[in-house]
């Protein structure tokens, strides 16, 4: 990492580059677009080899949740017109390195700033690769990546940005909001939180069915459960556990096989001290008897199999923390309406996804509860809708992307009134009294007959709208 | 736990200084009346079209039928003509609380989104949510509808409020305290009056909103505090908002609408007064002229008579503003008024040419009725002038030439940009009224303000059929053919993926 010197004078050779206005031109972010366009197709294989080596990702799955682009649409009515920000940070995270780097990067170009990329040392494969090839695609001046841990972090949120974009928890959350406040910045906080299946009694097997296989996918299948969208416990009612857990079982077994470590279809763990903090999930006594299926942990390859328990207590870690990893708690309740109290007692999550057929729940799961986002029947999936926001609220978040919404989180919203100098109101001007101040309420009140009576005299002050306390 | 704040509660009764809170007090009472509101906020209430109709509908009737005592109100309080108090506060008020009793259902209705080939098949839509509890913090100048304003918003969209009007500006905190608590819902919406320990107390709460409008310097510490809970802002601050005026314009008509924003809105105490003038070297002696010539039809011979005036609110701005003029080589630049009266906190309008660029007046937000105008040799050299600068809340432009416009428009950043008129953009229904960097951050008025309180909460519906095998493990070369087509949009790679005709 360069010298704090240094690094202060590249972002004021950034700003100097900025303010010459090239970020602005539509053809400049357009080659820039393409640029990372081509970065993507050429380097493919490169790519999924660094998500494997980084956290064991099938490159079906990296495809699936990385290769994602937005069309970006560049909207300016003549009296909103948006601008770019200006110097923007964006601190991408470890468990989707390409997709949450170039996300946030393509709409922070596409809105004509110049950016500083942040990557996440904790996928170094991943880092490494982002920070040599962006440059070879993007126009350096303009676009700049960092590798590095906390303390290049601390440094850069020491200098002054025109907006920051962070992907990650919500206590680092806190502190890049704290560092954003000396200098006034606006921030988009991407977080994460417990997000929630609740699992309605479903009549029909062939629905039964393919809710399983969404809610194992949207588990194990997203990076291991290591996603802020990934489901992390579920929500039941006491009746249908039994009959949920066996037909997670069947599909686990169909998915990964008998021995999912050698399906190589399931991401590992991260690193030792991710891996032992989830060990540490399940050394509760109390956990550990919950545990229904799987729990077998191999510290050797940082591999947990997929695990589910049903109801451990509330107060447990597992239940009070964003689990992150192959951990699948399965909640009890006497009747499925009664986890709309359980949420509501508990922060916001990223998302809440609810399994049903009733538009009654349905209706009630929306109106009464709070998420970044609410998917029926489905998980994960809401990520690859480009005409939704994507953000959380509360705990898991502030502000959104994705699509246009990339865009306009990068811009600022100028407003624009153009007047003309013929139209002039005259009795917008002092000396007051009351016949101006008469003029001036029709105005308002768009009440134009009213206004033209006043001109002419034809119409009296209302009684107590005016009292001047002098006269003129 | 309830023995501890009980005894919390005495020990602060022991320790008062008379007809003071201390700050035990102050932390207890904030914090026991945001827990209060967030039970009743639980409880769904404000969630219904009715409920917040019946309290915007609520509000209107307030304006109504107080309208002279609010009037009056600000009166006591910045010695404002009773005009602008009527003109800018309580009209202004009505329309904006008129617009969301015409639009709120509108506003309130989810908006549908089309969805594309990735979550085939699906339907999505928008839906606003209230943020919860919010607490609006308001300034001195326009107590009143800057108090109002936003919180017309929040209750539009669903929230619980509480409302902390400025100390300095008490007739209106204390009125706002009364007709808030006759005619409003108690058990959601309240205001706290206080200084800075009642304020310190208030931002150590969790709330899921805080709107503050104010100077930067305070805007920070709300933030940080907000920071701590992970709590959205909306800061609207204030800058230097410039006036660029070009020659070969309707001069008469211009310099009224630069005083009409400067003078005639609060004596210049306003986020979005004209601060300074920039005009051309050889434009400034008329332009000179011209302002002198219309402040005396506006304001007569002896302005500080004039009632159409507001005086400087309290002796700290007083003093602020004096010594801004007493600076060495700034006094020597007046070239119109300068005249102060400490008695009556008045100020006269006066104008300054080419002050010193590194004296406080030029670096400062003036907040007064001080203006100085700066000479450049073209008039483009202004735009590069402002540009060095922070961004201000808002930027003026005079001309009639169309491509300096457009430049102008293009170039200068700012929270909001008026060719040929100052401050009115505010009162412009459809425009998002707030700054950028220095100046703010977030927007509202109008639809803006009820989508400043909400959460647009993203739904998507999927049904259970339609389900492309290439999703699950096991993962296969075909399943990634597949999926890449998918992605790619193109039905026909589609097709031959299936039938395992692509070339890869």
């Amino acid at each position: 990492m360069e010298s704090v010197g240094d690094l202060e004078r590249d972002l004021e050779g950034m700003r100097e580059y900025y303010s010459q206005g090239k970020t602005k031109e539509a053809s400049w972010r357009k080659s820039q677009l393409k640029g990372l366009l081509t970065l993507l197709k050429e380097k493919e294989e490169d790519i999924f080899k660094a998500l494997k080596q980084d956290l064991g990702k099938h490159h079906v799955e990296a495809f699936r949740d990385e290769a994602i682009l937005p069309k970006i649409a560049v909207l300016s009515t003549a009296e909103i017109v948006p601008e770019p920000l200006g110097l923007v940070l964006i601190f991408s995270s470890w468990n989707y390195p390409f997709g949450l780097s170039l996300e946030p990067l393509i709409g922070a170009i596409a809105a004509g700033n110049t950016v500083v990329l942040k990557l996440s040392e904790l996928a170094p494969a991943c880092a490494s690769l982002l920070a040599n090839t962006i440059p070879n695609f993007v126009d350096n001046k303009a676009v700049k990546v960092f590798q590095g841990g906390p303390t290049v972090a601390e440094q850069l949120l020491q200098q002054k940005w025109d907006k920051i974009f962070f992907t990650g928890s919500a206590r680092t959350g806190r502190l890049v909001l704290s560092a954003a406040a000396k200098h006034l910045t606006p921030v988009t906080l991407e977080l994460g939180g417990k997000c929630p299946a609740v699992v309605d009694s479903l009549s029909s097997s062939f629905d039964r069915k393919a809710a399983v296989k969404r809610i194992v996918v949207g588990k194990y299948g997203a990076c291991a459960g290591q996603a802020c969208i990934a489901i992390d416990y579920i929500l039941a009612e006491r009746k249908n556990i039994s009959t949920l857990v066996e037909m997670m079982k069947v599909i686990i077994k169909e998915m990964f096989g008998g021995n999912p470590i050698e399906s190589h279809s399931i991401a590992r763990i991260i690193n030792k001290q991710h891996f032992l903090r989830l060990k540490n999930l399940l050394e509760d006594p109390n956990v550990k008897a919950s545990i229904v299926y799987g729990g077998s942990l191999d510290e050797d390859h940082l591999f947990i199999e997929p695990t589910i328990l049903v109801d451990p207590p509330l107060e447990a870690a597992i239940m009070t923390e964003e689990i992150f990893g192959p951990l699948l708690p399965i909640i009890s309740l006497e009747k499925i309406e009664d986890s709309i109290q359980f949420l509501n007692s508990r922060p916001k999550p990223l998302a809440i996804y609810c399994f049903t057929k009733n538009k009654s729940l349905e209706r009630r799961m929306i109106s009464e509860t709070s998420s970044g986002g609410v998917v029926f029947n489905d998980a994960i999936i809401q990520y690859a809708a480009d005409s939704l926001p994507f953000g959380g609220v509360g705990e898991s978040g502030v502000g959104r992307y994705h699509g246009k919404f990339s865009f306009d989180t990068f811009s600022h919203e100028k407003a624009i009134t153009r007047r003309s100098f013929l139209t002039d109101f005259w009795f917008r001007y002092p000396p007051w009294n009351a016949h101006k101040w008469q003029l001036l309420e029709c105005a308002y009140n768009s009440d134009y007959l009213g206004l033209l009576l006043v001109i002419l005299g034809l119409k009296k002050p209302r009684r107590g709208s005016y009292q001047p306390a002098y006269s003129h | 736990m309830l023995f501890v704040r009980v005894l919390n509660i005495v020990a602060a009764r022991i320790m008062a200084i008379e007809g003071e809170k201390n700050v035990y007090e102050v932390e207890i009472e904030a914090s026991s009346l945001v827990k209060e509101i967030r039970e009743s906020y639980a409880t769904g209430k404000t969630r219904s079209y009715e409920w917040r109709m019946s309290q915007l509908q609520r509000l209107v009737q307030m304006l109504e039928h107080h309208e002279q005592e609010i009037a009056e109100a600000i009166v006591a309080d910045l010695s404002k003509p009773m005009f602008e108090a009527l003109a800018y506060e309580v009209a202004m008020l009505k329309n904006s609380c008129s617009l969301a009793v015409k639009k709120l259902k509108q506003w309130m209705v989810p908006e549908k989104v089309k969805t594309s080939i990735t979550t085939f098949p699906s339907s999505a839509e928008i839906v606003p949510e209230p943020l919860g509890v919010v607490l609006v913090i308001s300034p001195w100048n326009y107590p009143f509808l800057l108090s109002l304003d936003p919180v017309i918003g929040a209750i539009a969209a669903g929230n619980a409020v509480v409302l902390k009007p400025s100390e300095v500006s008490p007739a209106t905190s204390s009125l706002l305290a009364k007709l808030v608590g006759e005619y409003m819902d108690n058990s959601l919406i309240r205001v706290v009056e206080g200084g800075v320990a009642e304020t310190t107390a208030l931002l150590e709460q969790k709330w899921d909103k805080i709107c503050y409008t104010g100077n930067g310097r305070v805007g920070r510490i709300v933030m940080a505090a907000a920071a701590k809970h992970l709590t959205p802002v909306l800061l609207e601050l204030g800058g230097k908002s410039p006036v660029v005026v070009d020659s070969g314009i309707n001069l008469q008509v211009a310099t009224r609408r630069i005083i009409a924003g400067k003078w005639g809105c609060n004596n210049g105490q306003t986020c979005v007064a004209p601060d300074y003038i920039l005009t051309t070297k050889d434009f400034a002696p008329k332009l000179v002229d011209a302002l002198k010539h219309e402040l005396e039809h506006f304001f007569g011979e002896n302005p500080l008579d004039s009632k159409d005036l507001s005086r400087i609110v309290n002796s700290n701005h007083f003093a602020r503003l004096t010594k801004l003029l007493d600076e060495d080589r700034v006094s020597g630049t007046i070239v119109h008024g300068g005249k102060s009266e400490k008695s009556t906190l008045k100020i006269s309008p006066t104008i300054l040419l080419d002050a010193p660029r590194d004296s406080l007046i030029m670096n400062e937000e003036i907040f007064g009725p001080l203006l100085p105008i700066l000479t450049v040799e073209k008039v483009e050299d202004s735009f590069d002038i402002i540009n060095s600068g922070t961004k201000p809340l808002a930027a003026y432009l005079f001309t009639s030439n169309k491509k300096l416009k457009e430049q102008f428009v293009m170039t200068v950043s700012a929270g909001g940009v008026v060719i040929n008129d100052t401050v009115l953009h505010l009162s412009v229904a459809g425009l998002p009224f707030g700054g950028v960097q220095e100046s703010g951050m977030g927007a509202y008025h109008g639809k803006f303000s009820f989508d400043a309180f909400s959460h647009k909460k993203a739904v998507l519906y999927r049904s259970f059929a339609g389900d492309a095998p290439v999703r699950y493990p096991p993962y296969t070369k075909g399943k990634l053919r597949l999926m890449k087509a998918l992605i790619g949009g193109s039905i026909l790679s589609a097709i031959f993926a299936l039938f395992g005709l692509s070339k890869d």
